[in-house]
């Protein structure tokens, strides 16, 4: 029998906690197949956020920590500062970074830090039970935002992308949406360029942006969520390269 | 040299290898010395963003076992509590520099030891503790700095310094410990082999704080506990003097214990036995010397730059052997000879029958 697909050796074998159809899972496995084919495995180290992928180490086989919620970029600064021979990233949430670590990543792209970010916007808080994240589109109904969010009173969805890519030190931004096969390859390709700019010695921070689907705060089925990021998230979030 | 170069070659001649801080006075010479330093160096030098971001790119330099320290003052160290808490539950080796102001709130920038109870009882969330030094002089405010990362190396613990704006501000002559980046203090250091440095060719390395299985994080704290437990048994240190024909002893740390010790000396001029205990590690705490000491029934006087907060590990430790006094100034205050020599007087006043 011919082997059409596997495993690739970082994502570790191990049962997921991830509900089903979460873009997580996703997102983890082409990490660790761009991890792979870039040969850096023995070189990487990865930062968990806080949120449902804090257990991100159980997935990944390279070293990692887990950070304070939304520290990740001040911490990935630490390592990249002292070991600039090493392949740093972070992955971090939409709570985790374009809420409580607003300032780190802004903060961290400003100073150019040579760093690969994979930003997980799921429009919602996953881990603490649905509640409404900056990212979260009007009318979306979450645990705190019962009636759907309003722009008054709760504001618009954060474009962080955008935010970032007008910043010098940002080098590279692409959002991209985990809602097909072919949406999935273009993901990839492009967080591929983004560990391959860090490679390069390219002087500044690298971010992807992963549309993400959480069908279980979305109160949709999986393949709805899908379609979701396609016909409405991409609305407000659209996709493509932003910078670089 | 002031207090806070002296304190900041130290750690560059301690083997440092990154610094990252926020200005705040009164330390902002730290900062600006180490800007300089670490460059010539080849080191690594930031400002970051936020005391908040500086003690998280303190916990990423110690996660890949790098010898790191920030340092701030009082309301900086504030919001760092959040990362010291994250660094001790990860166990995580660093130094921290608190040159304390007045507080609370954005206080004043003047000296103070406001900061004795977030230092020593914990300061962020959960059970832990850090080893806190509280120097005296500018010479001790520099050689307690390679033992400070010894010690945090040798326990993987993050170390406190505990100083104040007259410390930090103080020229006095110093001599800088040198190339004491290994065994300066004859410890022999662990590796590192916990460090994030790549899984290359071996297992992968995972420094967290979070364990979900029942009962881990109940195990995690009784390993800290029982670490802690070795620290206070190895790592005690005070320095005592003229205690044992002591009437009272007078407990004060750093700068105040400089006046304590003035105070005392004048009062046994004028015949009154007072000898004083200085704590030079606020945590581990010199309970046993103090209690020791409490078997002859002096009466203690502890004199602090705050209301009161050391006086609580020092009641603790006398256990109601015998009187424990307090007296202090709080918020930028300094305590000065004569009125402790008054506050000595008026413990030497027979009740009348
Ligand atoms: C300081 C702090 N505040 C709040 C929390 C609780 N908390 C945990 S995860 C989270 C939000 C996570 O959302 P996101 O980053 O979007 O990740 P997701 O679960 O959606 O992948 C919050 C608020 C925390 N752990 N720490
Ligand atoms: S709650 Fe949402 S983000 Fe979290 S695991 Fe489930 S689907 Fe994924
Ligand atoms: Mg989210």
């Amino acid at each position: 029998m011919q082997t059409v697909f596997k495993r690739t050796p970082t994502l570790k074998d191990y049962p997921t906690h991830y509900c089903p159809g979460c873009g997580h899972g996703i997102a983890h496995r082409l990490v660790c197949e761009v991890i792979d084919e870039l040969g850096i495995h023995g070189k990487t180290i990865g930062i968990a956020p806080v949120g449902c992928a804090v257990l991100a180490y159980d997935y990944f086989d390279v070293d990692m920590v887990e950070v304070a919620h939304g520290r990740a970029p001040a911490v990935a600064t630490g390592m990249k500062r002292t070991n600039p021979d090493k392949i740093v990233f972070s992955y971090q949430g939409d709570g985790d970074l374009a809420a409580i670590g607003t300032a780190e990543i802004i903060h961290a792209a400003h100073r150019a830090e040579q760093l690969t970010v994979i930003f997980i916007n799921n429009a919602v808080f996953g881990m603490t039970g649905g509640q409404m994240a900056p990212t979260t589109m009007l009318g979306q109904i979450t645990a705190t935002t019962p009636q759907g969010r309003q722009a008054d009173g709760q504001g618009y969805p954060l474009n962080v992308s955008e935010l970032l890519a007008v910043l010098p030190g940002a080098i590279y931004v692409e959002r991209c949406g985990l809602c097909s096969p072919a949406h999935i390859r273009k993901a990839k390709a492009a967080l591929k360029h983004a560990f391959e700019l860090q490679i390069n010695n390219a002087k500044g921070l690298s971010l992807v942006e992963l549309l993400s689907p959480c069908p279980t705060y979305w109160r949709m089925t999986p393949p709805d969520s899908m379609l979701y990021i396609q016909n409405e998230m991409t609305k407000v979030f659209p996709l493509g390269k932003l910078k670089g | 040299m002031c207090g806070n170069e002296a304190m900041a070659e130290a750690a560059i001649q301690a083997g440092l290898d990154a610094y990252f801080g926020y200005p705040i006075t009164p330390q902002n010479e730290v900062t600006a010395y180490m800007s300089q330093r670490m460059s010539e160096e080849k080191r690594v030098f930031v400002q970051s963003e936020s005391e908040l971001a500086a003690i998280n790119m303190v916990f990423g330099a110690a996660a890949t076992g790098k010898r790191t320290m920030t340092s701030s003052s009082s309301p900086g160290i504030s919001l760092m509590q959040e990362g010291i808490s994250y660094l001790a539950a990860a166990e995580l080796p660093c130094v921290i520099v608190n040159v304390m102001r007045g507080g609370p709130g954005l206080g004043n920038i003047a000296p103070s030891q406001g900061d004795y109870f977030q230092s020593v009882k914990g300061g962020g969330h959960g059970d832990y503790h850090c080893i806190v030094f509280g120097p005296s002089s500018v010479q001790e405010f520099a050689d307690i700095m390679p033992l400070a990362f010894d010690l945090a190396d040798k326990y993987r613990i993050p170390a406190i310094i505990l100083a104040d704006g007259i410390l930090g501000q103080m020229m006095e002559p110093v001599v800088i410990p040198t190339n004491s980046k290994l065994n300066t203090h004859k410890l022999k250091l662990p590796k590192k082999d916990w460090a994030l440095t790549g899984a290359d060719g071996r297992k992968q390395n995972i420094v967290r704080s979070l364990w979900l299985a029942e009962g881990a994080v109940e195990q995690h704290n009784y390993d800290l506990q029982a670490k802690y437990r070795q620290i206070e048994k190895n790592e005690t240190r005070c320095e005592q003097s003229d205690v044992d024909d002591a009437d009272i002893i007078i407990v004060a740390y750093g700068i105040c214990a400089r006046i304590a010790r003035r105070a005392a000396q004048q009062a046994r001029e004028q015949g009154i036995k007072v000898g004083c205990i200085r704590p030079i590690t606020l945590w581990p705490f010199p309970s046993e010397q103090i209690s020791k000491a409490a078997d002859k029934s002096p009466i203690f006087l502890v004199v602090e730059m705050s209301c009161g907060q050391m006086v609580e590990d020092v009641r603790l430790a006398v256990a109601g052997k015998t009187p424990v006094v307090f007296w202090g100034r709080p918020g930028g205050g300094i305590p000065t000879v004569e009125k402790i020599l008054e506050k000595i007087e008026q413990l030497t006043i027979k009740p009348k029958k």
